[in-house]
């Protein structure tokens, strides 16, 4: 594997319990060799004391003893693979309980979203469901897998139809890049590799899209933004009177002399050094860790953001997010909560429920205020101090939220930048 | 032109750095469980490049079984007095003879299940509010459910049905007194990741994992080595071979495989060809299907 060139992509997989989601996984898996001889011997000798000729792949996913005596999956669970072209990071969020909360989790960081549709079904509710939250965690690209062709025996106005019936609902959604593949997971059909049974189908197998994904303009590279997560004071012989400020770039690169802007307080110097690691470097960009020092000496720290004098975030004290409620405890009326944005931490009010959305109808009810596990609204939301903000849409980290309730110190609802 | 994207192994080290970075920023006192295994020095070197050019602001802590390979302890030793950071150590053998836990009977009684005991004992008498582990979701499968920020209760336990969302950037490490986090920098690092990065930043670790001759037993399918604790079968006898380590824990329990690998290079050619999992080897693990569910659940690493 050439470990200079090769990247890293991350997915999350949307289907309900049935679309043959765990079959997916294990298909690739399986047949990108990334399964290891113990796990193959243990899946074989359960799928024999199961009654099932062969090997049922969905074994592989299989994670908590709960989630095997019950035959579902609870939590968001982390699959690995490596092929000779690129690392993938799979998100396998599950279908049903809690559902919106975890896969807007494994969503939060995913390049791309396989949404699964059963052929003999089409388009229902729930991949309806599954792609408005895609759309609005503003995954990159998406791909659109129409499985169990078997099935319908390979028919390709079957999957004409279901292309067609995607293409009409998800236009009132903002996705820009959507690609669509027949395929079988069980017998492996466009998955790894090419199908035998669809000589009508002309694109790639799936493996081969995740491959080949142009995910290198997914972080925004133009918007300079360091928020400072820590002030590095070596405090010993050589570096005295050194301040690093470290942090992990979210956007934009940083170069050596650029002229600077210390947010909030809005001091002015210039970039001294970049430090990444023990090398220093002339440059860096997103989503690099570094230590950066200034020329002058200003007071920075945690929660400060470091940007380019000439392109700054705005800094907003009240603003609307879309936000989805993840806890089990409704939304309090009139309660403070810890709000965190990146390095940054303030206290937050929901001001106004401006309207919830029906994620299966992508309707907007206005006449209802609560905000329930899995709810998605427009809410306004005011802080104590002003919050450096981009626009989700321009970039994730520093458009995104979470609202901490202190009285349990979870995390309660997650939010992004209208 | 240069170009503006990081391959995948820059990209995990960048995460990690970020998730030590936090760690830092967010707890009051913090440590590096510290086993002498590949997995934790990784986190030791990350935790290097973190905070350069100040020293690792974590201690590391070690808890010992009493059941180390020599090797192990030399090691350890070693690169606590090249980093100047502080050790500390919780014993499995003081928690037994404190009467705090007991030795387990019967023929494959091992000491990794009081480990749980002693690191706990040790978090709360040292006011240690995380504890960073090395930790991988490639590893097992409770372990794929893990968080990078992992709450424990303050009876140090593990709730994985309920644990906090974690989104972007975005680490909660609040805690109310008495509970503490566990941090897991490298989650998202396979085996053969680290091994990869332990040889493109040439990264020493302990001659173990390197192909060498070794009296060993053979018992359930791997190379158990011989020491003082070893209690021979009627049926097994001490071979000498040339074997390596894959993972490192007690020498009760950490099967060899027979190798040639003596390079770095070597061992990560041979790591890429591996048919079977570096736990396969872990008696630990092989328990019962949730062996380490069931741990994790109690408080174990």
């Amino acid at each position: 594997m050439k470990i200079d060139q090769n990247q890293l992509l991350r997915f999350t997989t949307a289907g309900s319990v049935d679309d043959g989601k765990s079959t997916l996984i294990g298909r690739l898996l399986y047949d990108s060799k990334s399964i290891f001889e113990d796990q193959l011997a243990s899946v074989e000798q359960t799928s024999k004391q199961k009654g099932i000729e062969g090997v049922d792949l969905a074994l592989f996913t299989d994670g908590l003893k709960d989630e095997r005596e019950q035959g579902i999956t609870i939590d968001v669970a982390y699959r690995y693979f490596t092929t000779p072209k690129r690392k993938f990071i799979i998100a396998d969020t599950p279908g049903h309980i809690q559902y919106t909360r975890n896969m807007v989790t494994g969503a939060s960081t995913a390049n791309a979203a396989v949404i699964l549709i059963d052929a003999r079904h089409g388009v229902i509710e729930q991949t309806k469901r599954h792609t408005f939250i895609a759309s609005l965690l503003n995954i990159p690209h998406v791909i659109v897998c129409i499985n169990k062709m078997d099935l319908v025996d390979y028919n390709e106005e079957v999957y004409n139809n279901i292309v067609q019936q995607f293409e009409e609902f998800s236009s009132k959604l903002l996705i820009k890049d959507v690609r669509y593949i027949p395929i079988s997971a069980l017998l492996g059909d466009n998955v790894v590799n090419r199908s035998e049974q669809m000589n009508w189908f002309q694109g790639s197998p799936l493996l081969h899209e995740l491959e080949t994904l142009h995910i290198s303009s997914d972080i925004n590279k133009i918007d300079a933004r360091f928020a400072v997560q820590t002030v590095i004071r070596p405090q010993r012989e050589g570096f005295i009177d050194y301040r690093g400020y470290a942090g992990r770039i979210a956007g934009g690169i940083y170069r050596v002399g650029d002229e600077v802007t210390v947010l909030p307080s809005g001091f002015t110097s210039k970039i001294k050094s970049i430090n990444s690691g023990e090398r220093e470097v002339s440059e860096a960009f997103a989503p690099m860790s570094v230590s950066m020092t200034l020329e002058d000496d200003i007071d920075i720290s945690r929660g400060d953001m470091i940007v380019r004098t000439n392109n700054q975030p705005e800094m907003l004290q009240e603003f609307d997010v879309m936000l989805c409620w993840l806890n089990n405890d409704a939304a309090k009326a009139r309660t403070k909560y810890s709000i965190m944005h990146t390095s940054n931490e303030q206290k937050a009010m929901i001001k106004d429920v401006v309207y919830k959305i029906n994620i299966n109808t992508y309707d907007r009810v206005t006449d209802d205020k609560s905000l329930h596990m899995n709810d998605i609204a427009r809410v306004k939301i005011r802080t104590t101090h002003r919050l450096m903000l981009d626009a989700y849409r321009d970039n994730r980290n520093t458009g995104s939220i979470i609202l901490v309730d202190d009285s349990t110190k979870e995390t309660v609802a997650a939010g992004m930048l209208v | 032109m240069n170009s503006y994207y990081l391959n995948y192994l820059e990209e995990l080290e960048s995460e990690a750095i970020f998730i030590l970075r936090e760690v830092w920023a967010q707890f009051q006192n913090p440590v590096i469980l510290f086993s002498g295994g590949k997995d934790s020095i990784l986190v030791t070197h990350l935790a290097k490049k973190a905070f350069y050019p100040a020293k690792i602001p974590f201690a590391l802590m070690h808890v010992d079984t009493g059941h180390n390979f020599p090797e192990t302890i030399q090691f350890r030793d070693q690169l606590v007095d090249k980093l100047g950071v502080r050790l500390i150590v919780g014993s499995v053998q003081e928690s037994i003879d404190q009467g705090r836990v007991a030795e387990e009977k019967g023929k494959n009684a091992t000491r990794n299940a009081l480990q749980i005991t002693t690191l706990l004992d040790a978090i709360e008498t040292n006011k240690i509010d995380c504890a960073i582990g090395g930790g991988r979701r490639d590893e097992e499968k409770a372990r794929a459910k893990e968080r990078f920020f992992s709450h424990r209760d303050e009876f140090g336990q593990w709730d994985p049905k309920n644990q906090r969302p974690e989104l972007w950037n975005l680490l909660n490490g609040k805690y109310f007194e008495g509970e503490h986090f566990r941090a897991f920098p490298i989650s998202n690092w396979t085996e053969m990741d680290v091994w990869n990065y332990l040889l493109k930043e040439n990264i020493e670790i302990p001659s173990l994992y390197i192909a060498h001759e070794r009296e060993v037993v053979r018992r359930n399918g791997s190379w158990i080595p011989n020491s003082q604790f070893l209690k021979l079968e009627p049926n097994e006898e001490i071979v000498t071979k040339k074997i390596r380590f894959r993972t490192l824990g007690d020498i009760t329990i950490t099967g060899g495989i027979e190798s040639d690998a003596d390079t770095m290079e070597k061992i990560v050619e041979e790591v890429s060809t591996m048919r079977e999992t570096e736990r396969g080897n872990r008696t630990d693990d092989k328990r019962s299907e949730t062996a380490m569910e069931d741990r994790k659940k109690e408080g174990y690493f």
